[in-house]
């Protein structure tokens, strides 16, 4: 309950709740006091040098197979009629079984004011598939978007990092705004305005049926995170990523983080897309020992990849009973 | 340690606050920045700039298409499972009707030859709607005699070659040489005396032949003492009204000469458009509203 009342407040724009001290169990106050001089600098700067030799990426490397493969997907079933994945992005059929996009079919259904049947059976599947699946998983592991902004987020860390430029952030409780004004414009309007700017629609299409002038709003939100605001679009406006980390609440697949393990050097929180969610790991801020990471986490793994310590890890919830 | 107390709101430095407040700024100007280009969406509507031809079954009524950009996902499955490849999906120029489909009937004509309206039972949403059960059931917009000089019946003259030229990527069903598969129009070879492809392409008028054949075998078949299958029996939607004839006028001069006349059993899916043999713009065209001015 705690996990699914933090995950929902995360998302929609507070801070990380800091637990005081009382709070926290004496085994982790013990923890935190005990690493104090036990590990010294050069310690973790050894550790994170032979982590790098022996790991690293291999997440990554499976997130991106995964993103291109199921976008080319799309594409193949169009262009050689194999009938897998039909359709875009939005809503498709998958050998036959409706899919819809959660956030599309929203959309549609305060615009057009009706509940479509297809898009029930569609949204069903869609919802249980990110249920077991964790939600935000949908944004890191298939969004188009997600992958070039992933590529221009590099160069924009590379050259904030060569103080060439200054990043810029912006309020978290934006995205919570944006999701309403959205939804809001659908009902009133009876358009569905968010798919207009949406560019994992527009992506998704343009991947699909060939390029159009849309590409171009794509290119500017690139620019604009890679050149003012680190990974704009999807930290503070998209809907989708709210509508999925919502899902992502009762989610069995998360993150979790082991205080034992940790040395809190940080490495985790700079790669991060949605570093709140690893506030966790600074030293003091966890509420226990064992924790899992909230759902505004996009499952994406690279913490995973990173620590050098082993103190993230992916798990699904209750399978190790069953196993 | 310190004495458990309760929670005091931090004091912030001059330095945080003018931070906080940079960024409260910041984030306005993102919010209404990002909604007002939004919003530039609802120009091309307004405008009524972005009004198409719509794949058959459109949730639309003569030019309000609202109901149709609300139910539309913006999917795609209806160009998908186009045998003609008839359906586009528009770009941002377009605004809101970013990802809806239309047909440009000049390139690409819907000439049914998916007969069960595949867009249709494609479509997740119902945007085309699903009460269709029959190519003749729909009214996608109306055909009209847009440039009477230029239509060659008019002037008398009739039209041997290929209808679009040979570099045309059109496709069309000839049903008496590949029931099955489209084919492209620059394969095929007219040769008529006085012009009326618009009359002999049009798949209403087609499916009127066919029902008048299947009529007469089914009167054989009667007449022989054999019982018609039910299918056979019940016909399905046969025959529809009939879409555009040609039909003999007097000119100014007191000539006669033929011209097609679209009538009410037109539905408007444009092949009459697509494979009207003029050079440049097609003597016939179908809009989407119901506007006839002429024949």
């Amino acid at each position: 309950m705690n996990y699914i009342i933090e995950s929902l407040s995360q998302v929609f724009g507070n801070k990380p709740s800091r637990p005081s001290k009382d709070e926290q169990p004496e085994a982790l106050k013990a923890i935190y006091k005990g690493k104090v001089g036990n590990l010294s600098k050069a310690d973790i700067e050894s550790a994170r040098h032979e982590h790098r030799k022996t790991c690293c990426n291999k997440w990554t490397r499976r997130r991106w197979i995964t993103i291109i493969l199921v976008n080319f997907l799309f594409l193949v079933s169009y262009k050689f009629d194999v009938q897998l994945l039909e359709g875009a992005m939005t809503a498709s059929r998958f050998v036959g079984f409706h899919f819809a996009d959660l956030n599309s079919a929203l959309q549609v259904m305060l615009a057009y004011k009706h509940v479509v049947l297809n898009l029930v059976i569609g949204t069903t599947t869609v919802f249980i598939m990110w249920l077991l699946l964790g939600g935000r998983t949908f944004c890191s592991w298939v969004c188009p978007y997600h992958l070039l902004a992933e590529w221009t987020e590099m160069i924009h860390v590379w050259l904030v990092g060569k103080k060439i430029i200054k990043g810029h952030t912006f309020h978290r409780k934006t995205r919570s705004v944006f999701y309403v004004i959205f939804a809001l414009l659908a009902l009133l309007s009876g358009y569905t305005v968010f798919e207009t700017i949406s560019p994992t629609g527009i992506l998704s299409r343009a991947i699909i049926y060939g390029p159009g002038v849309a590409l171009i709003w794509v290119g500017i939100l690139l620019l604009f995170e890679t050149f003012v605001s680190r990974r704009a679009w999807c930290r503070y406006v998209c809907p989708i990523g709210v509508t999925y980390a919502v899902v992502g609440t009762i989610s069995p697949l998360r993150v979790t983080y082991n205080a034992e393990n940790c040395h809190h050097e940080g490495d985790c929180r700079k790669i991060c897309e949605v570093p709140h969610v690893l506030d966790l790991t600074i030293r003091g801020r966890a509420h226990d020992i064992n924790l899992d990471v909230v759902s505004d986490c996009t499952r994406c793994g690279m913490c995973v990849d990173v620590c050098p310590t082993d103190s993230l890890n992916f798990k699904f919830k209750g399978l190790d009973k069953f196993l | 340690m310190t004495e458990p107390t309760k929670k005091k709101k931090p004091i912030l430095s001059k330095n945080r606050r003018q931070s906080n407040r940079r960024e409260f700024i910041r984030s306005a100007v993102l919010t209404a920045g990002v909604v007002t280009l939004s919003l530039t969406g609802f120009i091309p509507v307004v405008q009524g700039t972005s009004s198409r031809l719509r794949p058959p079954g459109a949730l639309k009524n003569l030019l309000d298409e609202q109901k149709f950009y609300s139910s539309c996902i913006k999917c795609g499955q209806c160009v998908q499972v186009c045998p003609v490849n008839a359906i586009k999906l528009a770009d941002l120029d377009e605004g809101v009707g970013v990802g809806l489909p239309y047909i440009d009937a000049r390139e690409q004509a819907c000439d049914f030859s998916c007969d069960g309206l595949q867009c249709v039972l494609a479509c997740p949403t119902g945007s085309l709607t699903h009460d269709l059960d029959y190519p003749a059931d729909t009214r996608m917009g109306f055909a009209r005699m847009d440039k009477p000089k230029s239509c060659l019946a008019v002037q008398g003259k009739g039209f041997k070659g290929v209808a679009r030229g040979p570099d045309y990527k059109g496709l069309l069903r000839y049903d008496e040489i590949d029931r099955w598969n489209p084919l492209p129009v620059a394969e095929h070879d007219y040769d008529v005396e006085i012009c009326d492809l618009c009359v002999r392409q049009c798949p209403i008028e087609i499916r009127i032949t066919q029902c008048v054949e299947k009529e007469k075998k089914r009167e054989e078949a009667k007449s022989a003492g054999k019982l018609a299958r039910v299918a056979e029996q019940h016909g399905n939607e046969c025959p529809p009204k009939h879409a555009i004839e040609m039909q003999v006028i007097q000119d100014r001069n007191g000539l006669m000469t033929m011209v097609p006349a679209v009538l009410d059993g037109c539905v408007g899916c444009g092949v009459c458009e697509m494979i009207c043999p003029v050079e440049g713009d097609p003597a016939i065209v179908v809009d989407i509203d119901k506007i006839t001015d002429w024949g």
